[in-house]
């Protein structure tokens, strides 16, 4: 049986987002879709997302996923994670990502957060009415003919999850899972991309705990609001809670933090010196010094 | 530890407690080794004999003819490599395409040693093809091994016609039986067959015990060499609790055999499954099947979240889905019966045994109509696209 973490099981007994989208326009308001898999290689999703056109921000989004435990958690995970960004935001999510938001996919299965990154991608270029760059179908050459898996696809999966064996190739994205004739080709490609300098992005080393994170590179959005909220989570809410009040995160652009304070806070003269010293001090010199927060 | 509900006996039994019985006493005080020269020692030999008496019993052959194993893959690959060290000038082996892989691996690597392999195909329903099979035979065929029934869908082969016409071309027939032994009856009496396989936790003895039969006369080569264990066939001492358990559990299950019991709960449960739930399968011919197995292809779903939800209520089922095997492709006894996928990946193997209550049956009834239509409506197929998919599946076959 496989050792799925307490994520995975609980987004897999209990989905969020499930379902499709009504499509009925509403003024303003575009549902789009994106599609990867399908019935033959075991696993598919189709995804749905509501998008704001004057912000272009995701209001909503919801899944259908046929495939097995992981790639219904990570398709639900992928929805929890980009409702509430722009499409700008949602674009700069990895398989990695969503991954890290399931705590962690057996290394068998990390396809299964690749299908949702797919998905994600192929709604938003849907929506942008621009042809899909990579996967299934681009001109670059098709290395696995068994699983339909281009050398661009693999290439990308080596350079952003620093993939150095065929193995972990074959477990972020099958190819050469089926009858073994690409591995070879799919051994010198790994090859040439290291060759290339596939290792920019430092993520291997990167702490999994963003609280110790002091970063000197730009955070993404992404990982912004990951270390907001674990700082929020495990030193600003048990106080707040402790007095009866309560704070969430409501939106994060650039250096500007939005929070929501709910309960015994907000009738609380001192709720802004509370959110002022509090929580601030305690982002900036954790997170990011730059930023500044706000109440809504 | 919630109660659990053990549909899952192709892939191995609970130890029967009168089989524990009958083994405890030579993990505790009968421990003597049966090659010794002192009568502690010949009391345990006794003990041996007994038991090859009583798996011989049930397979209708002479107690002689049994060797004991450690399990069924060591027993299969004892009888590829004896057939063929007892016909060396022979180049050529049957077998087929759903054979467990502790036959299949053994025949891929003989085919890198420079023997010729012949693997048979089954039709949808998982059936052989006889002409296939004579077709195949030539006079330098040195072995034909098969199983005696499919331990995925149950489907049973024709043992008989296909030893037959096998010795016709003067080929060597081994049968792995892991599958069938205990579960319906062989007599080896009647059956033109020269070796066959048999493991002990598939009838409700302990893992790590087997059995193979040798007809007498063969000209057999071991594997194992060393001391005289086994009349030189097998060297190592003896497992004597194992055996004692595996010769046990072979009387309890000749008492069984032909008792409806399990045939019975396995129909209710297939036909109360077909019934509550719609685009549901049977994969595997409908008659010539074991007793106790049923495999149920669900369209549109996918096996591993089924078996997960089973879990969660304590059921244990198994699966030939991609993600339930650790491999990416799904099963090969599924694919060689050229499923469409959409069945394939939604399949559930349920294997009763004479302890499955009709409780349990019940349960199962009462839970997995409701998974299934959970899940249905999490996925983006459904009954409407059925066309759609298997046109989709038929261009990927195309291309
Ligand atoms: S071509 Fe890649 S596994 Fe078959």
């Amino acid at each position: 049986m496989w050792d799925y973490s307490e994520k995975v099981l609980d987004l897999f007994y209990h989905p969020k987002n499930q379902g499709p989208m009504d499509p009925t326009p509403e003024p303003g308001i575009r549902v789009v879709t994106g599609d990867v898999g399908s019935i033959t290689c075991g696993d598919a999703l189709r995804l749905y997302l509501k998008v704001e056109e004057a912000t272009e921000r995701i209001l909503a989004a919801s899944f259908q996923t046929f495939g097995c435990t992981s790639a219904i958690a990570s398709s639900s995970a992928l929805t929890e994670l980009i409702t509430g960004l722009t499409l700008d935001q949602a674009l700069k999510i990895t398989n990695r990502d969503i991954a890290d938001y399931l705590g962690g996919l057996p290394p068998a299965k990390m396809h299964c957060s690749v299908m949702g990154q797919e998905a994600l991608e192929a709604a938003i270029y849907r929506y942008r009415g621009i042809p899909l760059p990579v996967h299934t179908d681009d001109d670059s050459a098709l290395i696995c003919s068994c699983f339909g898996i281009s050398e661009s696809k693999i290439r990308r999966l080596v350079r952003e999850n620093h993939l150095t064996t065929v193995e972990e190739v074959t477990a972020y994205s099958k190819a050469g899972g089926g009858c073994g004739s690409c591995l070879a080709d799919i051994e010198d490609l790994i090859a040439t991309v290291l060759a290339e300098g596939g290792s920019e992005r430092p993520s291997v080393a990167e702490p999994r705990d963003p609280v110790q994170v002091k970063t000197s590179a730009p955070l993404t959005t992404l990982q912004k609001i990951a270390h907001i909220q674990t700082v929020l989570e495990q030193q600003v809410r048990p106080l707040l809670i402790a007095d009866g009040g309560d704070v969430e995160l409501y939106d994060v652009d650039g250096d500007q933090v939005w929070l929501r304070l709910k309960g015994a806070c907000t009738s609380c003269a001192s709720s802004q010196d509370t959110l002022k010293l509090a929580i601030e001090t305690r982002l900036r010199e954790q997170v990011w010094p730059q930023l500044t927060v706000h109440a809504v | 530890m919630p109660s659990v509900i053990y549909l899952d006996n192709n892939a191995t039994t609970a130890v029967d407690p009168l089989v524990l019985e009958a083994m405890l006493p030579y993990l505790k005080e009968f421990y003597g080794n049966p090659s010794s020269m002192h009568s502690f020692g010949g009391q345990v030999g006794k003990a041996l004999s007994q038991a090859r008496e009583q798996v011989a019993a049930l397979l209708g052959c002479e107690p002689s003819e049994i060797l004991f194993t450690s399990c069924g893959s060591e027993g299969n690959n004892t009888a590829i490599r004896a057939a063929l060290a007892a016909q060396p000038e022979k180049r050529h082996i049957i077998t087929t395409q759903v054979e467990h892989a502790s036959v299949l691996n053994p025949c891929k690597h003989l085919e890198k040693q420079g023997y010729h392999v012949t693997y048979l195909s089954v039709d949808e329903q998982g059936c052989l093809d006889l002409l296939e099979l004579e077709a195949a035979l030539t006079g330098d065929t040195a072995l034909v091994t098969l199983m005696a029934a499919n331990n995925e869908t149950g489907v049973l082969f024709p043992i008989e016609q296909v030893g037959s016409l096998a010795h016709d071309y003067g080929a060597i027939v081994h049968v792995d039986a892991v599958q069938a032994v205990g579960k319906i009856p062989l007599d080896l009496h009647q059956l033109p067959v020269d070796l066959l396989t048999l493991s002990g936790h598939k009838l409700h003895a302990p893992k790590g015990i087997g059995a193979l039969y040798v007809r007498r006369g063969f000209r057999f080569r071991p594997l194992l060499i060393g001391g005289h264990q086994e009349k030189g066939r097998r060297a190592g001492t003896e497992n004597v609790p194992g055996i004692v358990a595996l010769g046990k559990a072979a009387e309890l299950a000749q008492t069984y055999l032909g008792d409806p019991h399990e045939q019975q709960l396995r129909d209710a449960l297939e036909i109360g499954l077909l019934q509550r739930i719609p685009d549901t399968q049977v994969n595997g011919h409908l008659l010539h099947r074991l007793p106790n197995t049923t495999n149920l292809g669900f369209k549109f779903v996918e096996g591993e979240a089924i078996l997960f939800w089973l879990n969660k209520y304590g059921i244990c089922a198994s699966s030939g889905s991609a993600c339930t095997s650790g491999s990416l492709e799904p099963s090969h006894v599924l694919r060689a019966m050229h499923l469409p996928y959409t069945v394939l990946h939604g399949s559930i193997r349920f294997s009763l045994s004479r302890f499955t209550q009709a409780a349990e049956v019940e349960r199962v009834l009462e839970v997995l109509p409701g998974i299934i239509s959970h899940l249905r409506a999490i996925s983006p197929f459904s009954h409407e696209e059925e066309d759609w998919l298997q046109q989709q599946e038929r261009e990927l076959v195309l291309r």
